[in-house]
This record gives structure tokens, sequence and C-alpha cells, in this order.
């Protein structure tokens, strides 16, 4: 495998502090103020101080939340791919039902390995998170731009015609929220 | 009255899906014949299976909505995560999977 041409990038111009703190601050609040359920003020004030302090604190250990590309397209995309992975995650028990319940237990397992262009670390997670709930396919490792994947009906195991399988469908979007 | 006993009732038969696909999955733990086939069958109908029972829960109650999202969006994330471990853990301890082909184990000089 040509493997030595293929370098990561190397992390570009850190973000502005500022902003990792805004997002941390957002998010922490909105799950707070989700768990509780409630606006009264008690909840909100205590929720916003809380939250305040941590994302003064940790905005820099904490910054898995700056690759997301907090656009209009980038959110689009997100909607998108919430959209396509729950119809794959329907796709994947309805085939995995299928399989069990014939009584030959038709099954072509392999493990094979795919490229991903993704350079983002949160980015990469979503994707092999998003691999391992599709049919038939589940992320064993992972090791630089390179996903090992292990197939229950592998239909190919060449390198190219798995990437293109197996990863293409969510890269697309995740491009585009992670890019 | 009438709209919450036809959410009462829509949510009974997505409870009843949910636990369709746990049951499914169960099955598929028995049937498969590796480690690497039954993590597969495990994940994936338990996250559908559970996230179907939540939503069941959600239009029973839907007072518990909001939280019962937090619950599945949580449940993404880390359903897999521990699959992909697990998965992880039994190729590094040397357990060989039934397969036609095993590129993790070609490269496994590389990733040492």
């Amino acid at each position: 495998m040509s493997d030595t041409d293929i370098s990561l990038p190397g992390p570009t111009t850190p973000p502005p502090l500022r902003r990792l703190a805004t997002r941390l601050f957002t998010t922490l609040l909105l799950f707070w103020l989700m768990l509780n359920g409630s606006l009264s003020p008690a909840t909100l004030v205590t929720g916003v101080i809380v939250a305040g302090l941590i994302a003064m604190v940790f905005a820099r250990d904490l910054s898995f939340l700056s690759g997301f590309n907090l656009t209009p397209a980038g959110i689009g995309a997100a909607f998108l791919f919430i959209g396509y992975f729950l119809k794959e995650l329907v796709k994947a028990n309805l085939a995995l039902a299928r399989l069990v319940l014939t009584p030959s237990l038709p099954i072509a397992p392999a493990i094979v390995k795919v490229r991903t262009k993704l350079t983002d670390p949160v980015g990469r997670l979503l994707l092999a998170n998003a691999i391992t709930l599709t049919p038939g396919t589940l992320t064993c490792e992972i090791k630089g731009d390179h996903l090992y994947i292990h197939w229950v009906v592998a239909k190919d195991t060449d390198h190219e015609v798995a990437t293109q399988e197996i990863v293409a469908g969510f890269e697309h979007y995740l491009e585009k929220m992670y890019g | 009255m009438i709209l919450s006993g036809f959410l009462d009732t829509l949510g009974a038969l997505v409870l009843l899906g949910g636990t369709l696909f746990l049951a499914l999955g169960g099955l598929g733990l028995v049937r498969m014949p590796d480690v690497y086939n039954r993590i597969q069958a495990g994940t994936k109908a338990t996250t559908l299976g559970t996230l179907l029972v939540l939503l069941g829960a959600a239009l029973i109650s839907p007072a518990w909505s909001v939280k019962l999202l937090l619950i599945m969006l949580f449940l993404m994330f880390t359903n897999p995560l521990s699959s992909q471990v697990l998965a992880r853990a039994a190729h590094r301890a040397g357990v060989a999977p039934v397969a036609s082909k095993d590129a993790l184990a070609d490269d496994a000089e590389d990733l040492a």
C-alpha cells in the first residue's frame, strides 16, 4: 500500500479561544436546560454560572466542538446526515433480521481496509460510529487515514471498492460538516 | 382524549417494534459464528430496538420527550463506540475472525 504519501495535514491555525469558549458554553447550557426541562430563573442562573465557569476553565481542553463548520451549509448537511443515518440504521436492522432468520445463515465475513478523507477527530468519530450502525459493517481499528472494518456480507475485499461502498455515503455529508 | 388514546396506541406499537428488533438481536447473538459477527448483530439491533422503545415511551408520555431525546443521543454515541472497542480488543487479544480476508491481520506489523 502506498501509505507513505498520505500525510495528515498539520493542525491549521487554532481557532480563537473566545469562539471555543462560546461554543462550549452554548452546548453545556443547552444540555443543562434539556435535562432539567424547565426555564425557571433558578435553573437558568445555575446553568449560566456553571456553564460559564466550565467554558472559561476548559475551553482549550474540550475543543472537540471546535471543528464543526457552523454555517448554514454545515448545519444543513448535519440534518441530511441524521436523515441518511436513520435510513441506513433501519436498513441495517432489516438486513440483519433477514440474515438471522434465514436458516442457512448466508454470511461472508471479511475485515477490509478503507480510507477516509476526513481529518477532524470528531468527524472521524462520527464516521466510525455511523459505519458501525449501518448494514453489516463494524469499525474495528482506526489508524491514520485508514479504518479497518468487519463486514458481515463482504461484496468485495478490494480497498477502493470497499471505500466507495462503505465510506462514501457518510463522508459526503461529514465533509461539509467538518470540512 | 381521542388524541391521547391514539398516541398511547401508537406508542405501544412502536414499543412492540423495538422489542421485536431486540429479540432478533438476541437471536443473532446465538446464531452468529464468531465474536465479530455477534457484536454486529448485537450493536445494530440494540441501538434501533432501544431507540424505538424510547420513542414509544415518548409517545405515551410526551412530557418526557426532551429527556428521552437526550438519552437517544447519548445512546447513539456510546453504543457503537463500545462495540468498536470490544471488537478492537478482541482482535488485539488474537481472536481470529471467521473471514475470507483479514486486512487487519495483514497489516498487523504496521499497527504495532
